[in-house]
């Protein structure tokens, strides 16, 4: 369970001094339950992104346990506020259901999606590889028709993978590819199909448009696919993610999201507003670069790695 | 004319009106309300805290104008204080067309460096400037492609090796530039993590071997809390000279603007408006403070109203409707100006306080406005002038011209006629009830 924080505390320690947990520092600064210590564990929610409003609810939350259980020890307060972050992210979440197990349909078909530069396209590189790994086979299609060398791109990862990859040409109608790459997805029998798609901001009312036109044209091909849509969200970003994620999930019907770059110091707080919100679980996160760099997610590690920061700051 | 914030504040000060001045509790509300506006907006919240200081302080003992609401009076404290706080007197990049200057671009992945590369050359070779790009990109995978491809829509030099090491790269180009007289020199870099010791110690060594004129922190308008310290770790590295903020053309409010210039104390230069290798502009600190308030974005909207209508035709215009001689041929030279200024719903949503008025699934047919035009085409000058003399077969010959329906034809014209009907009362000092379908 702790192996994430672990591999993210190994990958930053390599190049930056070791963690410290701030909130467990704060607390023994602290050693009792004042209203300076709530500001203070205000502030780091806000600084993990976590948002005005989601940070609100959970203080509160937080206070009313601390009358229920009449907590006066700092540390018990840790655990109670880092068990009610968890519990907004486990809710209803079938979290034993691995992303890679046995699929009931073939092809699977998993949709990606997102905003300019999140990670969509090395996201798939990583997924398509680790389903190679399982033994399964992978198609990949080039759903970014619009930026330069975006197919070009993927077809170092799906080399790299080791899987396939259908195309066509930079400005080619992007459902035409999606519709050629099911079609023969189905008719070869490949397991996993991956659709990359281009970047967009999702207040712009043509792209959007264009995404649910790729999306009719999957179902016409397979009418239960996209058997996952997955929205990549990068880590780094703030508020906005919120507005992404329910135009998207409003076009699309999001199934989950990636959160990527975790990797960075970005926290990505952000997500319990999406999953309070809109239900939607975080299923991936990118760590790296590198191809390996996938993991699923686990919320209690999260959340703590969310109380976790370098030294320098 | 404000929208939400000074509508809440408004609220607030409901109670005091009259009374023309802020008093501590008041103010103390307020305050609140603007920290969650700053903070909605993903401004970092230590520098959160120092504003609300600062602007408390201005506050008090300010006599409310008569003229505005108290609300509005606060929110334009609050938006001087902000404007002030991003405004470095504008930044200039000297470049001459006699001899060559060198810019670098770095920033955290994906933030837009490879594209912002194509748009400064495209931008400076309006100028007259000869650019050349630099892939020193070794790592992204296609990204040296991305770069080629990009400078061949534009018609700009790439360089481009098959070397690991990019001051090899660096040094090729620095070669190459000086035997094409080229004049801007634009190196691309690989998109790193701040806390990546390694990584920051190459584009380190590769600032110290071209010895850049510029450096250009480039940096996502959507970035979080974290701006401050990646703009922080990236300054210290490499004392970056200016700010490129990207993906402005999304709905991020961008508070990491306000961020990375308190930190750094480097000037925002660019702006990236789109994906397109035209979509760069100067920073305005007015608009990115109205922006961060989430005033809407008006002086944008204002500037491309100005920039699609030529003046003069406007006033002839008015002073046709004026007369009631609007024609089909002037409504389609209007739509044809609309046009001009970008998506329609776009261009609403730039409007203050609309946006968030309009329903969630709201979505213009942009269409429409082309099927409008498409019909008016499809007639001769004189139906055009006189839309009087369309007979059913005229209408007819005009629906199998354009591809529209004859039902389609003849609500363009009702609705052209209730507009000039409307248009006639308004000049003569009659207010209309309501607005007539427009027919679009
Ligand atoms: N540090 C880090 N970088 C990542 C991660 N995932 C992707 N990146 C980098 O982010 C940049 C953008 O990644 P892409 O996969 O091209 O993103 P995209 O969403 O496909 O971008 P567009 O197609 O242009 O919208 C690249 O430099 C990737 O190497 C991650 O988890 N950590
Ligand atoms: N909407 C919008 N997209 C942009 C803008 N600038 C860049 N992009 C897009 O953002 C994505 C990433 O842009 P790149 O130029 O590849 O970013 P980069 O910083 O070079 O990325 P790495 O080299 O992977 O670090 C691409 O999809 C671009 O088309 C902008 O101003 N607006
Ligand atoms: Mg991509
Ligand atoms: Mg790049």
């Amino acid at each position: 369970m702790l192996s994430f924080v672990r591999n993210l505390r190994e990958k930053i320690a390599k190049t930056k001094n070791s963690f410290v947990g701030k909130l467990a520092e704060t607390i023994r600064l602290r050693g009792k339950v004042d209203e300076e210590l709530m500001e203070e564990l205000e502030d780091i929610l806000l600084k993990t992104d976590t948002g005005v409003e989601m940070t609100t609810l959970i203080i509160d939350k937080l206070r009313d346990e601390i009358k229920v259980k009449k907590l006066t020890e700092a540390e018990a307060v840790q655990d109670t506020l880092q068990n009610i972050m968890s519990d907004i992210l486990l809710t209803d979440y079938a979290e034993t259901e691995d992303f890679y197990s046995e699929k009931a349909s073939k092809p699977y078909v998993i949709f990606f999606l997102g905003v300019n530069g999140v990670g969509k396209t090395t996201t798939i590189g990583k997924v398509a590889s680790r389903f190679r790994q399982s033994g399964k086979s992978v198609l990949i299609i080039a759903g970014d028709t619009f930026r330069a060398a975006a197919i070009e791109q993927l077809e170092i990862w799906a080399d790299r993978a080791g899987a396939s990859i259908i195309k066509s040409q930079q400005g080619a109608d992007p459902s035409s590819v999606v519709f050629d790459g099911v079609q023969s997805a189905l008719k070869k029998g490949y397991d996993i199909v991956l659709i990359d798609t281009a970047g967009r901001q999702h207040n712009k009312a043509n792209l959007m448009q264009e995404l649910s036109k790729m999306i009719r044209t999957i179902k016409k091909v397979i009418p239960a696919a996209p058997h996952e849509t997955l929205l990549v969200l990068d880590a780094t970003t703030g508020q906005n993610a919120v507005s992404q994620a329910k135009t998207f999930h409003e076009i699309a019907n999001l199934t989950g999201l990636v959160l990527s770059k975790l990797d960075g110091t970005s926290k990505g707080g952000i997500i319990l507003n999406i999953r309070h919100s809109l239900g939607i679980p975080v299923k991936l996160i990118g760590i790296g670069e590198q191809i390996e760099d996938l993991q699923s997610f686990d919320p209690v590690s999260f959340v703590e790695a969310m109380f976790t920061t370098e030294q320098t700051e | 004319m404000f929208n939400s914030l000074s509508e809440r504040l408004d609220k607030i000060f409901k109670n005091i009106r009259g009374k023309g001045f802020l008093t501590e509790q008041n103010i103390k509300d307020t305050m609140r309300e603007i920290r969650l506006a700053l903070l909605e907006a993903d401004v970092n919240f230590r520098i959160v805290k120092n504003f609300i200081i600062e602007v408390e302080k201005r506050c008090l003992g300010v006599e409310v104008q008569k003229s505005l609401t108290p609300g509005q009076q606060l929110v334009k404290i609050v938006h001087e204080q902000l404007i002030s706080l991003m405004d470095t007197g504008g930044f200039e990049l000297k470049v001459y067309d006699n001899k060559l200057t060198t810019i670098m671009l770095v920033g955290l992945q994906g933030s837009g460096k490879t594209t912002a590369c194509a748009k400064l050359g495209s931008f400076y070779r309006k100028k007259k400037i000869k650019p050349m790009l630099v892939a020193c990109d070794v790592y992204r995978p296609a990204a040296i492609h991305q770069l080629q491809v990009l400078g061949k829509q534009l018609d700009i030099p790439v360089v481009a090796t098959e070397d690991k090491d990019v001051i090899k790269i660096a040094a090729t180009a620095l070669k190459e530039a000086e035997k094409d007289f080229t004049n801007l020199l634009i190196f691309d870099t690989a998109g790193r993590l701040h806390i990546d010791e390694v990584m920051m110690d190459e584009v380190a060594k590769l600032k110290a071997f071209i010895k850049p004129d510029y450096i250009f922190f480039v940096a996502d308008a959507m970035t979080g809390q974290a701006a401050v310290t990646v703009a922080q770790e990236f300054y210290n590295k490499l004392a970056f000279d200016a700010v490129i903020l990207t993906k402005l053309d999304g709905d991020a409010r961008g508070g990491a603007a306000l961020s990375i210039k308190a930190v750094t104390d480097r000037p925002i230069a660019f702006v990236g408006l789109g994906e397109k290798t035209s979509d760069l502009e100067v920073f305005y600190p007015d608009r990115m403070a109205s922006r961060i308030l989430g005033m809407g974005d008006v002086l944008s909207l204002i500037e491309k109203a100005e920039e699609a209508f030529d003046e003069k035709e406007a006033e002839k215009l008015t002073r046709k409707m004026m007369k009631n001689q609007f024609t089909l041929n002037d409504f389609l030279n209007q739509l044809q100006s609309i046009k001009k200024m970008g998506p329609l719903d776009s261009i609403l949503k730039m409007i203050p306080g609309l946006a968030p008025k309009l329903p969630k699934d709201f979505n213009l047919d942009n269409n429409a406005l082309i099927h409008v035009e498409a019909i008016i085409q499809s007639m001769t000058n004189k139906e055009r002038e006189k839309p009087e003399i369309l007979n059913g077969s005229r209408r007819l010959r005009i629906s199998r011209g354009c591809g529209r329906s004859v039902t389609e034809v003849n609500r363009l014209l009702r609705q052209f006629e209730d507009m000039k009907k409307m248009m006639k009362k308004m000049s003569s000092g009659q207010m209309p009830k309501g607005m007539p379908n427009m027919p679009f």
